[in-house]
């Protein structure tokens, strides 16, 4: 493969700042990015991973602190001058350009010989799969075919990292499931560092290598798809994470890891405690692992059910008034009642209170 | 070397916005302040002020009669282009029919061609039929390029508004008439607003088709402030430049207040997107 | 009857013609009796000359230089201004569209356009007059000894309309700026494109068709520049436009016949030159300048 990433050991942030205002959008932001690295940053809308990608790409100016690649200081540079690669979240393709012209375009800019900017051009396009549509114009693409470009653009320069923003909110579901594997087949390929904005769990775990999970501008965790699946820090963090049950209770024993937590219900919950300080904690449990078992300490009455083909997915009111979400293989009538509990080693405890 | 190159050329742009901004200003100023002044040869400033030059101009101009005519010309232009247009606007904004292209090209037309090539056909017309050097002349020549305007200003209005809405208020037991009087109407008061009111600036200041058509009790005060000018010498500049100033009052008004419903982009440019 | 009736009101419907497709007849009947029948009244009337055979009027016209020096004299005025005018609102609205009070600039600069070439050519008469304050401060900077005659001439004329087309040229231009998506000038920057460069290759090639008609509406307003060449300028001399000649046929010498040929030839003067120029814009990318589907 002629196409393949401009090399740089690893990318620094360095206490990466950007107020808006008096608002603080980016909060220090540290992290450091190895050599062909897939990172996601991954949070809800507004969290600021928009923005960081935007600082990386220069198209935002830091407010604080400083960007390294290898030992060049680059967030000083304007975007131009960087030589990133950047797939934008509504492609951002040239209209008035055939889908060669957009592909080499960045090539052309950098004053590349017309010879060797067609064999490229030609490359990125067989790279992305889109050899016979070069003539076209983007409008007259379909949106998968529009996304595919956009990648061929971005990776046509050989950049070292390549940025990708929200790269598939555009597309329809099965689409996005296509693209998705593109994505990662195009990454393996070229090996460039990717950075990847989402604020799509299932994309961010089926993609990177390692997970950023930004909220109101911080970091609040780095891992590895398996450990922010299994092992959340936060409580906010677990709740992004598809840990939809969130139950408050007060610690009753404490045995290294092992708790257990009175929640008012008939028996104690045992869980793993996460991060926990005071006896005030919450339990996070996936709807998923919330199942009927006979000496559940749960006793609840079902208030819903919707049948999802591997299972029954239902909601379920406990004593004290709070809304449940948990799985069963048999169905159950709204109204009747039932004893749930989860795997101690799947139940996570939480210092109450939100961010700690 | 690029950067004090690029901050060069911003200079020079924003220099260039900046002497262009201040001469028109100037320029307004200076009418203004001889119209306040009473003797102003050459110095920076008038020697002293005056209200004086009001007063002669309202005698000597007939003001009264003209501001009566100005206004009743633009309120019959007004209120007819916008009982001709909307429902116009409607219908194009709602529905696709064969020749609907054609259509919008026929309402484009009057609005792209000056109105200074079309208003001497249409005057010689007027003239023939007796229209011409009355008030209905006046107005129905305004109409020419109001009509069409309002009608293409009203479209993007009503396709805003959801189709679903109607289609609600009819499932309700709406009629087409209580559709228009109770939903339609309140939905485009803002557009209706706008549309009217740039139709009033325009005609307020439309100075060619009023000049072609208009007789010595038909003119606007545009039209009786070019022929104050251009028969200059004989009266004072000063009383000339007051009439000036009542000209602009009674423009601006009507732009300001219609500024708040558009923005100044969107008064040339709703028509050029239009063309496109 | 109503058998005979029914089947055509129902190909009407499925043609999408009803009730409220007819409110757009008297509007449109409204612009055909007063739009286009004077405009073909008057064509067939071009043709029907005082005296002379049916092309008496234009060999009149064309005979006489005196009338048919009015084009050149026109054209000389309307094209280097509407090309100014335009030059200048490019790099100005490049500018201007990232500013954040914008709307308080465009209001400024829709009060000529609103004021009208009236209004402008009195205020320019004092201003740029030989005691105004534009040779005034001239002289107090010392670059010229003596009062420049900037009125009753060429000069006047050109700067009225400069100050009413260029705020017209300028909000046209920044509309159409302003609706190219940002992303596609940052995507272009993020491949190495300088400023200049993202100019060149993305704004450019985009806004090019809009400003082919932005010429077409300012060169067509330029070219029947009336009231500000006959009060800024020397409408027996070196301003003496062709609108002017055909006010004077109509209203002086009472001549409609002669006044509408004058009017034919204007009108096909600026269509002509609007053909040229949206024929020429054929040749660009005139789609959206958004970037992409989404």
């Amino acid at each position: 493969m002629a196409i393949a990433s401009a090399g740089f050991r690893e990318l620094r942030l360095d206490g990466m700042s950007r107020n808006f205002g008096a608002h603080n959008a980016l909060k220090e932001i540290s992290l450091t990015v190895q050599r062909g690295e897939f990172i996601a940053l991954l949070g809800p809308s507004g969290c600021g991973k928009s923005t960081a990608l935007n600082c990386l790409a220069g198209l935002l100016s830091l407010s604080d602190g400083a960007i390294w690649l290898d030992e060049k200081r680059i967030d000083t540079l304007k975007p131009e001058e960087r030589g990133f690669g950047m797939v934008f979240q509504n492609y951002a393709l040239f209209p008035h350009m055939s889908v060669r012209r957009n592909v080499g375009f960045g090539l052309q800019m950098s004053g590349v010989p017309k010879a060797e900017i067609e064999r490229r051009v030609d490359e990125a396009l067989n790279v992305v799969r889109l050899t016979s549509q070069g003539a076209k114009l983007p409008g007259q693409l379909s949106g998968g075919q529009q996304q595919r470009v956009a990648i061929a653009r971005a990776i046509a320069v050989e950049p070292p990292l390549v940025l990708m923003d929200e790269p598939l909110s555009n597309l329809d579901a099965k689409l996005r499931l296509e693209m998705r594997a593109e994505i990662r087949r195009i990454h393996r390929l070229l090996g460039s560092a990717t950075i990847y904005v989402t604020h799509d769990q299932d994309e961010a775990l089926s993609l990177a290598d390692r997970i950023v999970v930004l909220r109101d501008g911080e970091v609040r965790q780095i891992g590895t798809p398996q450990d922010l699946y299994r092992r959340p820090l936060h409580a906010d963090v677990a709740e992004f994470m598809g840990f939809r049950n969130a139950i408050q209770g007060r610690l009753v024993r404490r045995e290294g890891e092992e708790v257990e937590v009175d929640c008012g219900f008939a028996g104690a919950i045992r869980g793993q405690a996460v991060d926990v300080a005071g006896d005030r904690v919450v339990v996070a449990i996936r709807p998923a692992d919330l199942v009927p078992m006979a000496d559940g300490p749960i006793h609840a009455e079902v208030t819903g059910l919707e049948y999802r083909g591997e299972g029954y997915y239902g909601t379920a009111t406990e004593p004290g008034g709070a809304e449940l979400y948990f799985r069963t293989d048999a169905p159950l009538g709204v109204g009747a009642a039932v004893q749930l509990g989860a795997p101690a080693e799947r139940t996570l405890v939480y210092a109450a209170g939100g961010v700690g | 070397m690029e950067s004090a190159l690029e901050r060069l050329w911003r200079t020079l742009v924003w220099a260039f916005v900046i002497f262009f901004v201040v001469n028109v200003l100037a320029m307004i100023a200076t009418v203004v302040i001889n119209s306040f002044g009473t003797r102003w040869l050459s110095s920076w400033l008038p020697a002293a002020f005056t209200l004086r030059w009001y007063a002669s101009a309202w005698k000597e101009f007939q003001l009264g009669d003209v501001l009566l005519v100005t206004f009743q010309i633009a309120g019959a232009v007004v209120l007819l282009s916008a009982l001709i247009g909307v429902p116009a606007a409607y219908a194009l904004a709602r529905r696709d029919f064969p020749g609907k292209p054609l259509v919008i090209v026929l309402f484009l037309l009057p609005l792209l061609v000056p109105p200074i090539t079309f208003g001497i056909p249409l005057a010689t017309v007027l003239y023939k039929v007796g229209l011409a050097g009355t008030m209905w002349g006046v107005i129905v020549a305004n109409l020419v390029p109001t009509v069409p305007f309002t009608v293409i200003l009203m479209i993007p209005f009503i396709e805003q508004i959801d189709p679903k809405v109607e289609a609600a208020a009819r499932v309700f037991g709406a009629g087409t008439g209580r559709l228009f009087i109770h939903v339609l109407v309140p939905l485009l008061v803002p557009g209706i607003l706008a549309a009217t009111l740039l139709a009033m600036v325009r005609t307020v200041s439309m100075f060619e088709l009023t000049f072609l058509t208009a007789g010595p009790s038909s003119q606007t005060l545009v039209v009786a402030l070019y022929y104050s000018v251009f028969a200059a010498g004989v009266r004072a500049g000063q009383s000339i430049d007051a009439m000036a100033v009542i000209y602009m009052l009674s423009t601006l008004i009507w732009l300001i207040v219609a500024l708040r419903f558009v923005n100044p982009t969107q008064i040339v440019a709703r028509v050029k997107k239009a063309a496109v | 009857m109503s058998t005979s009736s029914r089947p055509r009101r129902r190909t009407l419907a499925d043609r999408g013609i009803d009730g409220v497709t007819l409110l757009v007849l008297p509007a449109a009947l409204f612009v055909v009796l007063l739009f286009v029948y004077p405009f073909v009244y008057g064509l067939l009337l071009s043709f029907a000359p005082k005296e002379g055979g049916w092309l008496g009027n234009y060999t009149k016209f064309f005979s006489d230089p005196y009338m048919y020096g009015t084009i050149w004299l026109t054209l000389r005025l309307a094209l280097p201004v509407t090309l100014l005018n335009i030059a200048l609102s490019v790099p100005v609205a490049m500018q201007v569209r990232h500013m954040r009070r914008q709307r308080l600039l465009t209001t400024i600069l829709v009060l000529p356009i609103t004021l009208g070439t009236v209004l402008v050519a009195e205020g320019l008469l004092n201003y740029l007059g030989p005691q105004g304050w534009l040779n005034r401060t001239l002289i107090l900077f010392g670059l010229i000894d003596r009062p420049i005659r900037l009125v009753h001439n060429y000069w006047g004329v050109f700067i009225s309309l400069v100050i009413t087309g260029f705020p017209f040229t300028f909000l046209l231009t920044l509309s159409m700026i302003s609706g190219i998506d940002p992303a596609l000038e940052q995507a272009a920057a993020t491949l190495g494109a300088r400023a200049r460069s993202r100019f060149r290759h993305i704004v450019l090639p985009l806004i090019v068709p809009g400003l082919a008609v932005t010429f077409c509406l300012a060169f067509v307003d330029a070219f029947s520049v009336f009231p500000s060449a006959v009060m800024l300028g020397a409408p027996a001399g070196e301003t003496r436009v062709i609108s002017f000649a055909a006010a004077q046929a109509a209203f002086e010498q009472y001549d409609y016949s002669y006044a509408s040929a004058i009017a034919m030839i204007m009108a096909v003067v600026q269509f002509g030159f609007v053909g040229l120029v949206l024929a020429g814009r054929g040749l660009f990318y005139t789609g959206p300048a958004g970037g992409g589907k989404g």
